[in-house]
């Protein structure tokens, strides 16, 4: 169990926390469902430690719209391989909301989708496989492909912006 | 015609050999079936009945001669010499192994093919008319739009596990050929009241086990938003459409569920976000894929040719070919030529690695090294030269595919059936076989006119069956193979879903059915009316007497 | 009473093969192993099913089977034709040979 960030292993920093239940001590770094956080909004922003919301599939996005400011960590579940919501929630809330804190996939995250949530706007991800496993399945899936023909907010250079650059120095 | 450059080159390359690798370790056991199983989907190789199959995209139905030729060699190396057009315009091969799977991908990547977008829940290779840049009755030329609705789509980072697969038909032409309102997303191209060229999009129609005809969301969009709009559809439909039951999940159960004008809020909603962002496609742009698929060389010619005539006098077996299997072309002196994969008796779809060859060949000196595929399971050969349709029709003849059927009552769409198919309850190959036996002889078939028949063997549909004029669902009942047969179905711009008759018939039984629906049609159609006419004037009770009576 | 047999497909080629008293898999059916009664057809499913075989064979599953003379014959149409080969190409599978 690794969270690969930024081309390295990262320590897990945050507790995640169940819907209901008791809360940790204040100055913990939580991670809390969005349901809970739309529930108790007041008093989790009123704690010390550092805030986050997780995603599940079926949840609004822009339901965080006025305190995205104040999350450092937003984690998307992906339940399964094969439920791909969280691929939308990833560029609506980097393209269109602006979120510029962690974008952390967990959950069933394969290496074969690695590369198309880095797309979608995911910096960070959890992997059920032990530290220099996940890194390299990280790195390799970042590279396996290097044509992109669709324009997303992960900066890549698509083929079409290419094809534009070489037309206008050949003019 | 569209030619790969060193991106789309690359990125079909990388893929390649990314499966390779996936191969590889499957068979070395680094990985299971179960993780495998995704990933060969992915790349268009399922598990059937007899072994495996790879499925190849054909892009919008468009090959050239050289990829023609290819298909045949992947058929006769790959293969047993033979492979299988579907109804979205695609080829299957029914025997390959998998350990040469990878190598069969790399000979197709030679000529710029693959088997992307043919299986999996994304976006699927993207059809259309047949004779686009061909037809006469075009407002235009559709294919620059596919190409560039295939690049968009072509794994699409977000909408690579949508809850379902996802299809998109586009036509331009008012005479839809490309059944586009049986699509999860249709596109007709028209002119709105400004003179300009777009789309009327249409969401949500779809065959499977609750068919429905495709709603307009949109009556137009102009080209430069056409993507925008698209993915403004697709965000919707990924973010919202069920994915708790696999029969409910397709974006046609939603725009039911939710209604079409809640889908239209939602869509134009999430549109206005992204419209003037990087999907909009400016003019140059589209002007530069319009380029690509600029019309070929034609001659300037009379539009009649005396040799052209006189062979049509003189053989009638030629005339009769060329009434029923050419087809206006828009240039003077052209024609558009169907090749029929459906000779009497014969297996719907199939054409051996000569019969490929034989046709890419006939395309590099008679069609500009232009084929097309079909939906419904032929081939075209787009341009030729009405002075050259005799050499054409001589050369298919002799190879078996010059049979004289198109849109007849033998040109029978069948799915492969339980023949090949591990999903199938039911044969359809053997009894479109023994209906084109039946109805073999031309004079009756150009007599009985139009007449689309349709056989699925499931309930998925990939026979078309809701919107043959006569359908045919077969079943499982008890262990034994039976048809249900629904009348009225329409795939065209008239679109509609046909109804079941009644209760289903035996193997035996069905092709009598499907006689005595003809023989009812014959006796009470008027003048000028095809099966459907007459179907839609009288509707269902006389065809229902004749095939139960007082049952 | 009911006979089976586990049926599956060979990973390297996808062809049609079915568990032999020997644990090996063969290309014809009767060569297959067969369960008389649920307990035995469990055990031969179980068997199939050995995650060490996930490299030799894929999707194995039962299916009913009779025996007439000296054949085994499936009793779904469906299961028949994977032993033979497309009814309407009997040139093609193992009907062929």
């Amino acid at each position: 169990m690794a969270i690969v960030k930024n081309d390295s292993v990262i320590e897990q920093e945050w507790i995640t926390v169940d819907a209901e239940g008791d809360l940790p001590a204040s100055d913990e770094n939580l991670i809390v469902p969005l349901a809970r956080f739309k529930e108790e909004r007041d008093s989790l922003l009123g704690r010390n430690g550092g805030l986050g919301v997780q995603l599940n599939p079926g949840d609004a996005p822009e339901d965080l719209a006025d305190d995205l400011d104040r999350l450092s960590i937003i984690t998307v579940n992906f339940p399964a391989y094969t439920d791909g919501r969280g691929y939308s929630y990833g560029r609506v809330l980097r393209e269109r909301m602006g979120f510029t804190g962690e974008l952390r996939a967990v959950g069933d995250v394969l290496r074969d989708q690695i590369l198309y949530m880095h797309r979608c706007g995911f910096d960070a991800y959890d992997l059920k496989v032990e530290g220099e496993v996940a890194l390299n399945k990280v790195r390799a899936a970042l590279k396996e492909m290097s044509v992109y023909y669709q324009p997303t907010g992960d900066g890549r250079v698509t083929a079409q912006s290419l094809r534009e650059r070489r037309r206008a120095a050949l003019q | 015609m569209y030619r790969y450059d060193d991106f789309d080159r690359q990125l079909v390359h990388e893929r390649t050999e990314q499966f390779r690798e996936q191969v590889k370790r499957r068979l070395a056991g680094d990985i299971t079936e179960e993780q495998f199983r995704p990933l060969r989907l992915m790349n268009g190789v399922y598990l059937q009945l007899h072994a495996y199959m790879l499925r190849v995209a054909v892009p919008y139905g468009t090959l050239r001669a050289d990829q023609l030729r290819q298909l045949g060699m992947i058929a006769r190396v790959y293969d047993k010499g033979y492979g299988h057009f579907t109804t979205r315009q695609n080829i299957q091969y029914n025997w390959p192994k998998l350990d040469e799977i990878p190598d069969a991908l790399l000979d197709l990547a030679k000529v710029e093919m693959h088997a992307i977008q043919t299986s999996g829940n994304c976006i699927r290779n993207t059809t259309t008319d047949q004779y686009a840049g061909a037809a006469a009755d075009e407002i235009e030329d559709p294919r620059p739009y596919c190409e560039l609705i295939r690049q968009w789509s072509t794994f699409h980072p977000e909408f690579t596990y949508l809850p379902r697969k996802f299809k998109i038909a586009v036509t331009g032409s008012p005479n839809d050929r490309a059944a586009v309102k049986v699509h999860d997303i249709g596109l007709r191209m028209h002119q709105n009241d400004a003179g300009e060229t777009g789309f009327e999009v249409m969401v949500g129609g779809g065959l499977g086990r609750t068919p429905f005809v495709g709603k307009t969301i949109r009556e137009f969009i102009g080209k430069n938003d056409l993507f925008s709009y698209l993915e403004a559809i697709l965000r919707v439909y990924n973010r919202f459409g069920r994915r708790d039951n696999k029969y409910k999940a397709r974006i046609k159960i939603l725009v039911h569920e939710e209604g079409i004008d809640k889908i239209r809020e939602l869509v134009e909603e999430e549109w206005a976000q992204i419209k003037d962002g990087s999907l909009r496609v400016d003019d140059a742009e589209i002007a530069h894929y319009i380029e690509q698929f600029a019309p070929p060389a034609f001659e300037t010619l009379s539009d009649d040719d005396a040799d052209f005539e006189r062979h049509k006098s003189e053989n009638r077996r030629f005339a009769n070919w060329v009434r029923s299997n050419v087809i206006e072309h828009k240039q003077p002196g052209y024609a558009i030529a169907n090749v029929s994969l459906k000779p009497i008796g014969g297996i719907p779809g199939d054409a051996t690695d000569t019969q490929m060859e034989l046709v890419a060949d006939l395309s590099e000196k008679y069609s500009f090294g232009d084929v097309r595929v079909t939906h419904e399971q032929n081939l075209v050969l787009p341009h030729v030269k009405k002075a050259d349709l005799f050499a054409v029709w001589s050369e298919l003849d002799k190879a078996d595919l010059g049979t004289a059927n198109l849109g007849y009552v033998t040109d029978i769409i069948s799915c492969p059936g339980l023949d090949y198919c591990a999903l199938a309850t039911a044969r359809s190959i053997p009894l479109s076989q023994r209906i084109s036996e039946r109805f073999g002889d031309l004079d009756r078939q150009h007599d009985i006119g139009e007449l689309k028949i349709k056989i699925s063997g499931c309930i998925n549909a990939c026979g078309h069956h809701h919107v043959g004029h006569i359908g045919i669902l077969g079943l499982d009942k008890r262990g034994k193979e039976f048809y249900q047969i629904t009348l009225g179905g329409d795939a065209s711009q008239d679109a509609s879903i046909g109804k079941i008759a009644g209760a289903g018939f035996s193997e035996a039984e069905v092709v009598d059915a499907i006689e005595s629906l003809v023989t009812k049609y014959i006796d009470i159609r008027e003048s000028g009316e095809r099966f459907i006419d007459t179907y839609r004037r009288v509707g269902m009770d006389p065809f229902k007497e004749v095939l139960y009576g007082d049952r | 009473m009911s006979l089976q047999v586990v049926t599956a497909n060979r990973l390297e080629d996808g062809l049609v093969v079915f568990l032999t008293s020997d644990g090996n898999w063969s290309e014809n059916i009767n060569d297959a192993r067969i369960a008389d009664g649920k307990e035995a057809a469990d055990a031969l499913l179980a068997e199939a099913s050995a995650p060490e075989l996930d490299i030799v064979i894929v999707g194995p599953y039962l299916i009913d089977v009779e025996q007439q003379g000296a054949d085994i014959v499936p009793t779904k149409y469906r299961e028949v034709l994977r032993t033979k080969g497309p009814s309407v190409r009997e040139d093609l599978g193992y009907q062929a040979v």
